[in-house]
């Protein structure tokens, strides 16, 4: 059999190569351009328009249509902030009690019954979940403990429902990989179940266990119509958990469609993109962080 | 308090939490699906929306959510497979590898308004098409080629390595290998992932809103033209989805029985969605019943 000749070899090996070579420099050029394009839009407030970047982050007031714009953008942040909070306050712990039933009080119940669950609430889509916090949760928290409905307490709930499948199936992931000799020696040491449990599988996964409230975190940070929907939307501080406020996701989705491309509103709005983009970015890295941590021990 | 007793009550508080999920779960899909009660009317179905009166429909939108999502899983399934055999077959440790891991996970991350948004300045103002059905599907693509990169490629890490070594035994080269012997035995499980993000697509919405727009055009079947805007296959049309629908119903609320509109095409979403789920688990099963060998 004789040598390939050049056309074979491109025909058998170069054009696919060549294009699962451009698949994976793709990703790459979009991940720079999406980074590239907001920023370029995001850094106008600053350098067109000369606005202090410290005025912006650490001022609360937003009067973006006026003459002489304000762009304090602090209610935004402390409103996602708060809300992202809030959630992972409630489903962390509910979370890891899933990610722990799954793997050792009961496999089959966790495999047959809560990992299918868990798909599920990943699968319904966040505008639902924003109408049913919308139409049953709202009136709810309205006549139960006054108000409004419109609440940070009411975004916080549906995100922690929202966030509960993500931080679960990473948290149970880690608690899963806990070595069986760990368990092995804390049952021969006479320890019970919880006591095996709380002393040595949670401390033993809590990389991955952090890894997983971050992605949460991640993800409530960056939800944006289920929030915008129950929030309120209000453009204040929110006094207590009753109170409406808004979000960095809720302001973008509501007025980006309402300003014209080049004002200082709109370079505003662009500027609050970029700041969601480089936060979720600190995301990645602290998520990196933990996994070296995990691989140094 | 003796530590038999705390573990009983330990367990017992898992065992109640994770009943509370689920129950959590059954109810939340029970009430959307008897509020939506009676949303797979045809007239409900089929019909086209009113504007100020009430008894609209949700054909038009309900055809763009498929159609978006054929038009975005078309464009976005070679480049994930693509990328995820690069990944898996070709890619060698060290920096390049290290970039593109980072910037999978940098785009998975990313907030879908922000992909909105990044679609709305590339795909909408730059290229002057306007809202329509393709910068949405682009969009969208943008947001999927992650998961589905991932997917990929570790579908295509776990085909058996003894078959591939024979392939390059008998003198095929790597991409005739991958092709021929690779990926046929990976597919059933990139399927999946793909049905899963089918899902994702068809209740996305927030990457939606300011690239395919939210205005739905009534629909005339009888142009099948691609480009032509009167077209319902056009891809330079605006092209509200269902989910987008549901949001505009509840911001807006242009007609009398927005709320009802709403429940019911939350419960059509939500039965899609159960839908979704239950073709990539019966596949899946399928899948492990023919590498274990059970049939």
């Amino acid at each position: 059999m004789g040598k390939r000749t050049a056309w074979q070899k491109l025909k058998s090996e170069y054009i696919g190569r060549g294009f699962a070579i451009f698949c994976g420099l793709l990703i790459v050029i979009l991940t720079l351009s999406i980074i590239g394009f907001v920023a370029f839009k995001g850094l106008n407030t600053f350098i067109k328009h000369g606005y202090s970047l410290r005025e912006f982050l650490f001022t609360s007031q937003w009067n973006p249509d006026s003459d002489k714009p304000k762009l304090g953008a602090l209610i935004f942040i402390a409103g996602s902030t708060l809300v992202s909070i809030g959630a992972v306050i409630i489903s962390a712990p509910i979370s890891i009690a899933l990610a722990i039933f799954m793997n050792y009080i009961s496999p089959r119940i966790g495999e047959k019954v809560l990992q299918p669950t868990l798909e599920l609430f990943v699968g319904i889509p966040s505008v639902v979940y924003g109408w049913i916090g919308f139409s049953v949760l709202l009136p709810f928290i309205k006549k139960g403990f006054g108000g409004i409905g419109f609440s940070l307490i009411a975004g916080i709930l549906v995100l922690s429902i929202m966030i509960l499948p993500t931080i679960a199936s990473i948290a149970s992931d880690s608690v899963k990989t806990v070595p069986q000799s760990y368990l092995e020696a804390s049952y021969g040491l006479g320890a019970t179940r919880w006591q095996t449990i709380s002393k040595v599988i949670v401390p033993a996964a809590k990389n991955g266990i952090l890894t997983g409230i971050v992605l949460g975190l991640a993800r409530a940070f960056g939800e944006a119509l289920a929030v915008q929907m129950v929030i309120g939307n209000s453009i204040k501080f929110a006094e207590n958990l009753l109170s409406p406020t808004a979000t960095l996701t809720s302001i973008l989705t509501m007025d980006m469609g309402n300003t014209v491309s080049g004002t200082a509103w709109n370079d505003a709005l662009w500027s609050l993109a970029f700041l969601l983009l480089v936060i979720s970015f600190v995301f990645i890295l602290a998520i990196r962080l933990i996994g070296k941590r995990g691989e140094i021990k | 308090m003796n530590s038999k007793l705390k573990d009983k009550i330990w367990t017992g508080i898992l065992y109640g939490v994770s009943g509370l999920v689920v129950i959590l779960l059954v109810a939340l899909i029970g009430y959307i699906l008897i509020k939506g009660g009676d949303c797979l009317r045809p007239s409900f179905l089929f019909g086209n929306p009113k504007a100020g009166e009430a008894g609209g429909g949700i054909g038009p939108q309900l055809f763009n959510s498929f159609y978006m999502l054929v038009v975005s899983l078309l464009i976005s399934v070679p480049f994930g497979i693509g990328a995820g055999i690069y990944l898996a077959e070709y890619a060698r440790e060290g920096t390049i590898l290290n970039i593109i891991r980072l910037s999978i996970e940098t785009m998975a991350s990313l907030p879908s308004i922000v992909v909105g948004l990044f679609g709305l300045l590339v795909f909408v103002n730059m290229t002057h098409w306007g809202f329509t059905l393709l910068s949405g599907a682009l969009a969208i693509s943008v947001l999927n080629l992650p998961a589905l990169t991932r997917v990929s490629e570790n579908a295509i890490r776990s085909a058996a390595k003894p078959v591939k070594e024979a392939s390059l035994g008998l003198g095929a080269t790597q991409w005739q290998t991958i092709r021929k012997v690779i990926l046929p035995s990976a597919i059933p499980q990139i399927l999946t992932g793909i049905i899963l993000a089918a899902g994702r697509i068809f209740g996305e919405a927030a990457a939606l809103l300011y690239t395919a727009g939210m205005s739905a055009p009534i629909l005339h079947f009888d142009n099948i033209s691609l480009i032509d805007k009167s077209s319902p296959f056009s891809l330079m049309r605006p092209a509200e989805t269902l989910s987008v629908y549901i949001w505009k119903l509840n911001s807006e609320g242009m007609v009398p029985d927005a709320s009802l509109i709403a429940n019911r095409a939350s419960a059509v979403l939500v039965i899609m969605v159960l839908l979704f789920n239950l073709s990539a688990r019966i596949l899946g099963r399928k899948i492990h019943e023919s590498y274990t060998g059970k049939k």
